[in-house]
């Protein structure tokens, strides 16, 4: 009888198929979970009529001119608060014990939480699709290139990347689905809405104006205004990079310490 | 390395917080066979378990799977492993089969030789009718089936040994499907496989186990195996029951008597129980009922029965 000894160590190439198939699992359980879908439908949906028909004449005198501001400020909006999903999953799969089970298999330690990820960004470019096509609907009209329009997208599923992070950090450390929904939105709200997501920054405040002025959600719409209806681009565009660079050497490796000390 | 040890773990301690969830624990399970881990709910089985499964870490003493450190060789033990039982659940979300693929994707089997794994699970645990179905329309027994399965999947290699920890496996099911698991195991255990059962049926425990450790408050309060431990507390039970019911009160106060201890009756039953150290009283015992003429239905000898065993060391029910 031959004796089977196990290997010593993971091969790094292990970790990247585990992710794979970790993701592919993201992947399945959206298709398995219609009400999932329908939630990150709903949400840009709703956030456009809402805003587009409360503050629109307010704000820019009309509708259309409105929509044109806003729009871009929508997609980081439906964007970021979807993000809350990935903590939320994390934690639900804590509390049902499936990452237990993952954690007893001879896995790459921080596959898992990749693949949670990674299978979100999925749910990210949902969201991202239907802010603009019912935009579209609306009136909104891209003023940009194409390849201007596709960058917008890709930038705010980059940032997407790094704010889930934050959101599985949550998830591990708050040990419910509802505890992520609440400490959450007391993080993303002052985040998202105090950024100059729904009105220009200098019909604020003006101590208002030096927090918005520093926010990242600030510099993400600022590109996607450039990138979509036209105006700044380079600058907005390094510092929203950086930004998503930072969260995710931050809280990437925060988020995969907890996880591996989770007793 | 003992080859003839699956598990073996000295001095277990592990505190949360204020809590000492072990205190010192001792385990041992021999390969092939099914070591049995029981004790009132919070005794620290659980606790156990999951520092043998690489889950978490002890804070003192050592936990060894089939010579591997559950700490220091966590990567190498989990590749020995399979977990199922209340916490390394299945995705509810998935269905059973994509599970199955999942897991046998993660354990790096490539993806036809996993897909027939799978398959093969599935038949065998009579789940393939299902298999398309997402896991939470599952009831009960067959989400068992599937954790089991789940656990199951490692690859077959020549001279492969494994343990596999089945944590409660058959709570919340009906006396058949905690039959049909019983069998399963004891096949796995038939072809090499070692098994920690943690369980609150002491009945399984007496079907299954071939050593039995109860613990509680953290500690190991006996080891042995399920007729060792039915010796160690009293070796035999009387147990009589009269024809007509309302000489219950007569027997119970004849049996007090001789044998200087108060025997039990059971709420809604007519049997009065008592263990008894020495069997030559029994004779006498017999003489004296017959002359008060109280007419016997049953006049029984047996083993202590677990639960007998379980009462006894912990002064309670489990």
């Amino acid at each position: 009888m031959t004796t089977f000894t196990p290997a010593r160590h993971l091969n790094p190439l292990t970790g990247m198929a585990n992710t794979f198939t970790l993701t592919w699992r993201s992947l399945l359980k959206l298709r398995t979970n219609p009400e999932d879908i329908l939630g990150l439908a709903l949400t840009p949906i709703m956030y456009l009529v809402l805003f587009t028909y409360i503050f629109g004449g307010a704000i820019s005198g009309n509708v259309h001119n409105y929509l044109q501001f806003e729009l871009p400020g929508i997609l980081v909006l439906a964007v970021i608060f979807s993000t809350l999903g990935t903590g939320q999953m994390l934690s639900e799969d804590i509390r049902t014990g499936v990452f237990d089970r993952f954690r007893s298999l001879p896995i790459a330690r921080w596959a898992p939480l990749a693949g949670a990820v990674f299978g979100d960004v999925a749910r990210y470019a949902i969201s991202v699709a239907i802010t603009l096509a019912f935009g579209m609907l609306l009136g909104f009209r891209i003023e940009t290139p194409p390849l201007a329009a596709a960058a917008a997208c890709l930038l705010v599923l980059v940032f997407a990347l790094g704010m889930c992070w934050v959101s599985a950090l949550l998830g591990l450390v708050s040990g419910s689905a509802r505890g992520v929904q609440w400490i959450g939105s007391l993080i993303y709200f002052p985040l998202t809405f105090g950024s100059n997501v729904l009105v220009p920054t200098d019909k604020l405040p003006g101590w208002l104006q030096a927090f918005v002025k520093g926010n990242p959600m600030t510099f993400l719409t600022e590109a996607e205004r450039g990138l979509l209806v036209g105006g700044p681009v380079a600058t907005p565009v390094i510092r929203t990079l950086l930004w998503s660079l930072g969260l995710l050497v931050v809280f990437a490796p925060l988020a995969v310490q907890v996880y591996r000390r989770r007793t | 390395m003992n080859d003839d040890i699956a598990i073996d773990a000295r001095g277990l301690v592990k505190r949360f917080g204020k809590t000492t969830a072990l205190d010192g624990v001792d385990l041992t399970a021999r390969a092939g066979t099914v070591l049995g881990l029981l004790g009132p709910n919070g005794a620290g089985k659980t606790t156990a378990v999951r520092i043998l499964a690489t889950l978490i870490r002890a804070d003192a003493g050592t936990a060894r799977v089939l010579g591997y450190d559950a700490q220091r060789d966590a990567h190498q033990v989990r590749q020995l492993i399979g977990l199922t039982g209340q916490y390394a659940s299945v995705d509810e979300l998935l269905s059973g089969h994509n599970n199955l693929l999942m897991i046998g994707r993660l354990l790096g089997i490539p993806r036809k030789e996993a897909k027939k794994r799978a398959a093969a699970l599935l038949e065998r645990f009579d789940l393939t009718e299902a298999a398309r179905r997402p896991a939470k329309t599952y009831s009960g027994g067959m989400r068992r089936r599937l954790d089991l399965a789940a656990a199951l999947l490692a690859p077959p290699q020549a001279g492969r040994p494994s343990v596999l920890f089945l944590d409660e496996p058959t709570t919340g099911l009906d006396p058949r499907s905690r039959g049909e698991l019983w069998d399963i195991v004891r096949g796995l255990t038939a072809d090499g496989v070692s098994v920690l059962l943690t369980t609150q049926y002491l009945e399984e425990a007496d079907q299954l186990c071939n050593d039995i450790t109860v613990i509680d408050h953290g500690r190991v309060i006996a080891a042995g195996t399920p007729d060792e431990l039915k010796a160690k507390v009293g070796g035999q039970v009387l147990a009589v029951t009269p024809a007509d019911p309302s000489a219950l009160a007569d027997i119970e106060s004849i049996i007090a008597r001789r044998t200087g201890l108060t025997p039990v009756t059971e709420p809604d039953s007519s049997t009065v129980t008592v263990q008894v150290a020495d069997s030559a009283l029994l004779p006498a015992l017999v003489r004296e009922l017959d002359d008060k003429g109280i007419a016997i239905g049953e006049f029984a000898l047996r083993k202590a029965t677990l639960d007998e065993v379980f009462l006894t060391l912990t002064g309670r029910t489990q």
